[in-house]
């Protein structure tokens, strides 16, 4: 099942000289289960569809479809995004961006909380989470109290903790070292696996592409499909 | 999940420093409404407690409090004979200072009418009323003086018989209560040297003219003869009490007529001690009181925006998970509330504690507590609009900027 499709998407930045076409037209899909990686030099767009697909940007044109509903029609939302955002998408960083005033268990709970699940279930919820990441004893330390490794695994935590249909990670590892980032990516694969999420993560790093389902390279805002390796 | 509250966890010390001076800040505006409400009960105390139903004052005078007034020896006996009138007796009273061992005193005297007062119907906190028509004094407990002690005032040696609490003239110093005559003679009290001085000047200025007067130079020189300017003074005025079921307004038409004094009912008297006395009190602790409360949202407004900026990225992050316009309004708001509650019972806490230890009374009452209460509330939440209006200005996208 297409767990979100984009179809002909464009956005552009700024006017006249300083115009930069960011999006021309890029299509996509990625499965419910399905590990997605999108590749590409720096200025080459994958930001912008990542924010797009996040339903943080919005591109001019083009369309986005979450689970066969159409939640943005030619550039409009269809619908409240931000309420979308917080049931469907999970986010993860290059940086934990972790709450630094909660505790990582707290941290997973603000999802939960932020879609007015509150109650003992939710903390029955987190530390599941938090021990399937394998830092469930790590819960009621602050971020700062944790390695980058461990911060990475909460955050992970958090974006899965209400269930989401599609989690979007921005270079989730390169703040890591190459064995904890394949870890890290390993463990999305897992996710997507197992909780029958679909996981998209914009990379540089090349080492671990084995790990992905499909893998998207983009090029001066243009979307090419490279590679199935699964 | 009260994030305003988890937010404050980790910053306990930084975030009770704030709120203790934002209290102190609150506690001077609540110290400001009750100064004044003190001012208005030291200034109508004296009025309120002597319970007459009509001030008689020299004509076109607002006396006794606001100006001088002095009034004719036999105008008491006059107002008994007034239809309706119960009671009239003399009222005397000003504010002197005297040195008193090591420190200077300074005390409102005021004359009690004996023997029907006796100062029985005072808020006596220790000893007793006047038992002796002279050389007694029930004194207010502000001015420190014990039971027993003695204070040369004029010519005479007075004790000390009782103390009151909390008996203040308009201008906050302690009342001490003598009978009217001594009361009269403490007020008008002259030094020796200085009557010598008024003899001499009388009997220069009599040696200066033409007249060849025995008899008025035997009388200037003779030391118990009573020199005019000399006299003791006439009292302030009369309070008059009237009978049961006589009408004010008839009594007060009645005097009306009368050409040498004036007539205020104890009402006009307070309005006139409220509007002369301390209005210009009054309008200076407001406009010090209004100018302190926008420096203490200005303060608020300073403090909850800078807090708020330092949640930026957390803000962003929170609206890039997609939280509701409300979850980011509480979390700004709340902080707003519990900075304002905890100052605010820090105030409450000061006024209780600091506020008896002022040199001038300071009356709080519910009513003033309920409203700077409110106030503050006001304050917090308007206060808290920078910071909101800041925290709905964030993008969410920040975060991806890293």
């Amino acid at each position: 099942m297409e767990a979100v499709r984009a179809e002909n998407l464009h956005k552009t930045y700024g006017h006249g000289d300083t115009e930069v076409k960011a999006l021309r037209g890029v299509s996509m899909v990625a499965h419910a289960g399905e590990v997605v990686a999108l590749l590409g030099p720096s200025g080459s767009g994958k930001s912008t569809l990542l924010t797009a697909l996040g339903l943080l940007n919005p591109p001019e044109r083009g369309t986005v479809t979450l689970m066969g509903e159409r939640v943005i029609d030619e550039g409009r939302a269809q619908g409240d995004l931000a309420a979308l955002r917080r049931a469907r998408i999970g986010f993860v960083f290059q940086k934990s961006n972790l709450i630094p005033f909660l505790t990582a268990h707290e941290n997973v709970r603000l999802a939960l909380a932020l879609n007015d699940r509150e109650g003992p279930e939710t903390h029955a919820r987190a530390q599941e989470l938090l021990d399937y990441l394998g830092v469930g004893k790590r819960g009621a330390h602050f971020p700062e109290e944790l390695s980058g490794g461990e911060q990475q695994r909460v955050a992970i935590a958090r974006a899965l903790a209400p269930a989401p249909q599609l989690i979007l990670a921005d270079e989730p590892t390169a703040a890591l070292d190459s064995h904890r980032g394949r870890a890290v990516m390993e463990l999305f694969r897992q996710v997507a696996r197992e909780q029958g999420t679909a996981v998209v993560v914009v990379t540089h790093d090349h080492r671990t592409l084995d790990v992905f389902d499909t893998i998207y390279e983009m090029e001066d805002g243009l979307l090419s499909r490279s590679a199935q390796t699964a | 999940m009260n994030l305003a509250i988890l937010d404050l966890r980790r910053q306990k010390a930084r975030f009770a420093a704030t709120a203790l001076g934002l209290g102190l800040l609150f506690a001077i505006v609540l110290a400001m409404g009750g100064i004044y409400r003190g001012l208005v009960e030291d200034a109508t105390l004296l009025v309120d407690h002597m319970g007459a139903d009509l001030w008689v004052v020299q004509r076109d005078t607002r006396g006794p409090f606001a100006e001088r007034s002095t009034v004719p020896p036999e105008l008491e006996d006059r107002l008994r004979s007034v239809a309706g009138v119960a009671s009239a007796r003399s009222f005397s009273t000003a504010t002197i200072q005297r040195v008193h061992g090591a420190r200077n005193l300074r005390m409102t005297v005021v004359g009690l009418s004996w023997p029907e007062d006796k100062g029985g119907a005072l808020p006596l906190v220790a000893g007793r009323p006047l038992r002796d028509p002279h050389r007694e004094l029930i004194a207010d407990r502000s001015l420190g003086l014990p039971l027993g002690e003695v204070l040369a005032l004029g010519d005479d040696t007075f004790t000390v018989v009782g103390l009151t609490q909390g008996m203040l003239s308009s201008g906050g110093d302690g009342v001490v209560f003598a009978t009217e005559l001594d009361a009269r003679a403490i007020l008008n009290w002259m030094a020796p040297e200085a009557r010598r001085l008024e003899r001499e000047g009388r009997l220069a200025r009599l040696a200066a003219t033409d007249l060849d007067s025995r008899v008025l130079e035997d009388r200037l020189k003779d030391e118990r003869s009573v020199l005019p300017v000399l006299d003791p003074a006439p009292a302030n005025a009369v309070l008059v009490r009237l009978r049961p079921g006589a009408s004010l307004a008839e009594v007060e038409r009645t005097l009306a007529g009368w050409p040498d004094v004036t007539v205020y009912s104890a009402q006009a008297q307070r309005d006139l001690l409220l509007k002369g006395v301390v209005e210009k009190s009054r309008k200076q602790i407001g406009l010090f009181r209004a100018l302190l409360s926008l420096v203490s949202g200005i303060v608020v407004a300073l403090i909850l925006y800078n807090m708020t900026v330092a949640k930026t990225h957390d803000i962003a992050l929170l609206k890039l998970m997609g939280a509701r316009v409300s979850v980011v309004v509480k979390l700004v708001l709340n902080q707003g509330l519990l900075l304002g509650g905890l100052g605010y019972g820090f105030a409450v806490f000061l006024a209780q504690v600091a506020f008896p230890l002022f040199p001038r009374r300071v009356v709080l009452g519910a009513g003033e507590y309920i409203g700077v209460g409110v106030l503050v509330l006001v304050l917090v939440t308007v206060a808290s609009l920078a910071g909101i209006v800041r925290a709905l200005r964030i993008p969410p996208t920040l975060i991806l900027a890293g």
